[in-house]
């Protein structure tokens, strides 16, 4: 049985090559092995979302999939889509209606919030609220982050047109 | 909050999982999405020496239409389910779960056969499969073998799947014209682990319903139905089907509710359940 495997995948376009405990998560490779510590850890369980990641473009718990599961896969993080200016709208908006205190929650409730807005449409705020209700935010509360959501919704529609 | 080591191994083909099953027994634990087992391996709820990963197998994922049933491979996803036409047309009772089903990054992962196999109590998918009436196929050292429903969930987290078999198909009737179909569940948070729930199926006869299969889940060990409640419902009683739900269900507590709370619940659900089912459908 093997509990170590040589896994090859790209993180944030990067090629990344390493040997990897079977069972290492995902989300502790990424902040131990690669020091890419903008994904946070927090209950392990797959409840908070502080991990969440996206996994050939999809967005999942980092903390429930296995580093060796994702051999040969493309991985984002928040280091990523920050580089890229993905997200900088974003992130301007999370600063400008102060959706953060913290910040622990915030990598994973933008890649949340990213995954509904790439979508394409405008999302109401309960369509808002139900995408982010995987995502715990213990001190901001909910409303300063819909509203940052929200805003870059009507942004991003306002310069489709 | 770290899982004991284990072993890892990528099965190929079904039979290769088998073959790997018969090799390491209970050993060995089968991967699929991982969104319940890589909690639990965490937690150290559970520490096998060996995960065989299913999720590479070609065959195990997928969605079809087939001599009047839907049926759906173990490994499909439940963001698969939730986006198919074929679910939305002749699933719909499976198509009003999906949003239930956790978050948006939990259905990327999770599986519906991870899902029926891993029974959990409060779980939505094994309610739809048992209010369905449907199906499950299942391979193992003996070659393939189909459970109904009715006869799959046997207890707490307990199938009728032995340590060596993998389920590979999950099948339900395909909906008619007259099928009618219901689904309600109360949750803390939405996307959490039911509190209580209820999905439903039935066939409309003239004004009235008949073939009701009520399938409350969260309430007990397993999914189960409420017998007396279906027949005081094909009768055409909505409040003596309420009333019935006190001896057809005995709630124990659990960590999120009292018995009693969840018994008053599955009447509020009961409720809104029939009102469901008398709606025509679209």
């Amino acid at each position: 049985m093997n509990e170590f495997c040589d896994i090859t995948l790209t993180v944030n376009g990067e090629r990344v090559s390493e040997r990897v405990e079977a069972r290492k998560s995902l989300v502790d490779f990424l902040r131990e092995d690669l020091t890419l510590t903008g994904s946070h850890v927090g209950c392990e369980h797959g409840v908070c979302g502080a991990c969440t990641v996206r996994v050939n473009g999809e967005i999942v718990r980092g903390c429930l999939m296995l580093a060796v599961q994702c051999d040969g896969a493309s991985v984002e993080t928040i280091e990523g889509v920050s580089d890229s200016g993905e997200i900088t709208d974003l992130q301007n908006a999370f600063q400008t209606r102060n959706a953060l205190q913290c910040g622990f929650c915030t990598p994973g409730m933008l890649l949340t919030a990213q995954d509904l807005l790439s979508s394409g449409h405008a999302p109401s705020r309960d369509e808002i609220r139900e995408h982010i209700s995987g995502n715990y935010c213990r001190c901001t509360g909910y409303h300063a982050i819909v509203d940052a959501v929200e805003a870059v919704a009507q942004a991003r529609k306002g310069s489709r047109k | 909050m770290k899982p004991a080591p284990f072993g890892y191994a990528k099965a190929r083909s079904i039979e290769d999982a088998v073959a790997l099953l018969a090799q390491h027994g209970e050993q060995a634990k089968l991967l699929a999405g991982g969104q319940s087992l890589i909690a639990t391996l965490n937690m150290r709820l559970s520490a096998p020496r060996l995960l065989i990963d299913i999720n590479g197998i070609s065959g195990l994922s997928g969605i079809a239409l087939k001599n009047g049933h839907v049926e759906i491979g173990a490994i499909t996803r439940h963001v698969e389910i939730e986006r198919s036409d074929v679910i939305a047309r002749h699933a719909p009772l499976i198509a009003m779960a999906m949003p239930h089903i956790g978050h948006p990054a939990i259905r990327n992962r999770g599986t519906i056969g991870g899902s029926i196999a891993f029974a959990d109590p409060a779980a939505e998918l094994p309610g739809c499969l048992l209010a369905l009436g449907g199906s499950v196929e299942i391979a193992g050292p003996k070659g393939r073998r189909t459970v109904q429903a009715d006869d799959f969930f046997k207890g707490l987290y307990e199938t009728a799947l032995s340590p060596h078999e993998i389920l590979t198909l999950i099948r339900v009737p395909a909906a008619a014209s007259m099928s009618r179909y219901g689904f309600a569940e109360l949750a803390r948070r939405h996307g959490d682990y039911a509190v209580a729930g209820l999905a439903a199926s039935a066939h409309a006869d003239g004004s009235g319903l008949k073939d009701i299969r009520l399938a409350f889940f969260g309430v007990d060990l397993t999914p189960l139905r409420a017998k007396g409640a279906e027949a005081a419902l094909a009768a055409g009683d909505v409040e003596k089907a309420v009333a019935t739900l006190a001896s057809d269900l005995d709630p124990p507590d659990d960590v999120q509710e009292t018995g009693p709370v969840k018994k008053h619940l599955a009447g509020v659900l009961l409720r809104r359940v029939a009102a469901q089912l008398s709606r025509t459908r679209a």
